[in-house]
């Protein structure tokens, strides 16, 4: 059984790595051709500008953001995560969801399973309705972007965040009451703290309530 | 040849890359779920995930395609249905589209005509967000080895260690909730639309909790989550008419 696990997640991590190198490829071929058929020049100083606006930023959240969310994820649903994308507002929530419904931790070789085929599932019906949308764009656009529809797009984090909370809050009251607190004051007296930043204090929060569990436990608290 | 934003050409070369995207999705689910099977996970509990990701993914897919249709306006249709059907997030390519605009000069919403433009922006988003994309397949092996021995030492840390990062990431959510209150000192009380329609989507998903115990409906259980969200976001309207 043991060497049957083994093989499994091993060669989740070969095929990973497969996929992810031959697809990285392919994005960054993408600009590339363009540029061909086009026969398009970058303007170099705005490039310039343009990337020293994004990539600091970015990569930083970006790196921070890997060692934060395999071991959320698992191996399966990193791969395929950080190449279609949408994890905080999307894939991880379907996961975490899915693998607390199924009794299972994102840890063990069950995890593993079901948070793959909860995030396969998310991209594939996702690719399917921005595919169906963007055919349909005529028809649909003036629907969702109606103004009285407006509003529910714009709250659909604390609309999912909202529910979500009560599960693992409910699982955990204990642990829960520092990392709400500290969340709360950064949140309400820094101004800088806001949506765009948002993704930059899910790595802080997530260290700061497993130092916090750590303690607890090892004083017996949990 | 003449350039457009929508060229068909374009289209073609978008349809390919999600086309092959999507391989790697139905590769890894029928990997899972051939294993799933291997391991005598109920097929009930598979077809449950299947069910509630896919319902639940409606509605952030949807407002993926807001992103998609407002990035379209000077970006054209098939860069932003590229970049928002993989890698990135609405947040990140807005501002990643928008920080090269800047740069460029152009006013958001102005359609791009000049090749040039168009293939620094696209640079720049492709560039922006590749951290991830990189790293991972280089990384994940060994970040994830590390954690498993975590669980493997002291079972009971391994969980706790689990749920402590789940909380992490929630409690950053909840007080990202709470980020404009205060304006309500000022006497704008738009700060608090969040705060609602997070409360009335815990209201919503404690009830589910509740009426699925007490008389035993399990479908309720799973589809929980996505009822949640939509009864938060169908709150915003009324909300948001009566605080905005």
């Amino acid at each position: 059984m043991k060497k049957n696990n083994l093989t499994y997640l091993e060669s989740v991590h070969r095929d990973g790595k497969i996929w992810g190198i031959a697809l990285c490829l392919i994005i960054f071929a993408f600009p590339v051709a363009i540029s061909i058929v086009f026969g398009a020049v970058p303007e170099w100083e705005a490039l310039a500008k343009g990337m020293f606006a994004t990539v600091p930023m970015y990569w930083a959240v970006g790196i921070v953001e890997i060692f934060t969310y395999i071991p959320m994820l698992g191996a399966g649903g990193t791969y395929l995560s950080f190449v279609t994308g949408n994890i905080s507002n999307l894939k991880l929530p379907c996961a975490v969801d899915a693998m607390e419904r199924a009794g299972v931790k994102a840890n063990d070789e069950e995890g593993e399973i079901i948070s793959t085929i909860s995030i396969a599932v998310s991209s594939i019906v996702t690719t399917i309705i921005i595919l169906i949308g963007v055919v349909l764009i005529g028809v649909i656009a003036p629907v969702i972007n109606h103004p009285v529809l407006t509003p529910a797009f714009d709250m659909i984090l604390p609309a999912l965040f909202g529910g979500l909370a009560v599960v693992f809050i409910a699982k955990n009251p204990k642990l829960s009451i520092a990392p709400i607190i500290l969340m709360l004051i950064l949140f309400i007296f820094v101004p800088a703290l806001n949506a765009g930043t948002v993704g930059i204090m899910v790595p802080v929060g997530v260290l700061f309530t497993v130092a916090v569990a750590r303690i607890m436990y090892k004083r017996g608290m949990l | 040849m003449e350039f457009s934003v929508n060229h068909p050409i374009i289209f073609i070369m978008v349809g390919l890359i999600i086309l092959t995207v999507l391989g790697q999705s139905v590769y890894f689910l029928v990997r899972a779920l051939k294993r799933a099977k291997e391991l005598g996970i109920k097929k009930e509990v598979i077809n449950k995930t299947i069910g509630s990701s896919a319902v639940f993914t409606i509605a952030p897919a949807v407002s993926i395609l807001v992103g998609v249709i407002a990035l379209s306006k000077s970006l054209g249709i098939a860069l932003p249905w590229l970049r928002l059907s993989i890698i990135g997030s609405i947040t990140y390519e807005t501002v990643a589209a928008n920080n090269a605009l800047t740069a460029l000069g152009i006013p958001a919403g102005t359609q791009i005509t000049d090749p040039d433009v168009f293939i620094t922006v696209l640079w720049v988003m492709t560039v922006g967000i590749a951290a991830g994309l990189i790293l991972v397949p280089f990384l994940t092996k060994k970040v994830q080895s590390g954690i498993s021995k975590i669980g493997m030492k002291d079972k009971k840390w391994g969980e706790i260690f689990n749920n402590a990062m789940f909380l992490g990431m929630i409690s950053a959510f909840l007080g990202y909730v709470f980020c404009d209150v205060t304006l309500v000192f000022k006497g704008d009380f738009s700060g608090l639309i969040p705060v609602f329609v997070m409360a009335v989507s815990a209201i919503a998903m404690a009830i589910c909790g509740g009426l699925s115990t007490k008389f035993k409906i399990r479908w309720l259980t799973d589809y929980a989550l996505p009822i949640s969200l939509i009864s938060g976001m169908a709150s915003a309207i009324p909300l948001t008419n009566w605080l905005g």
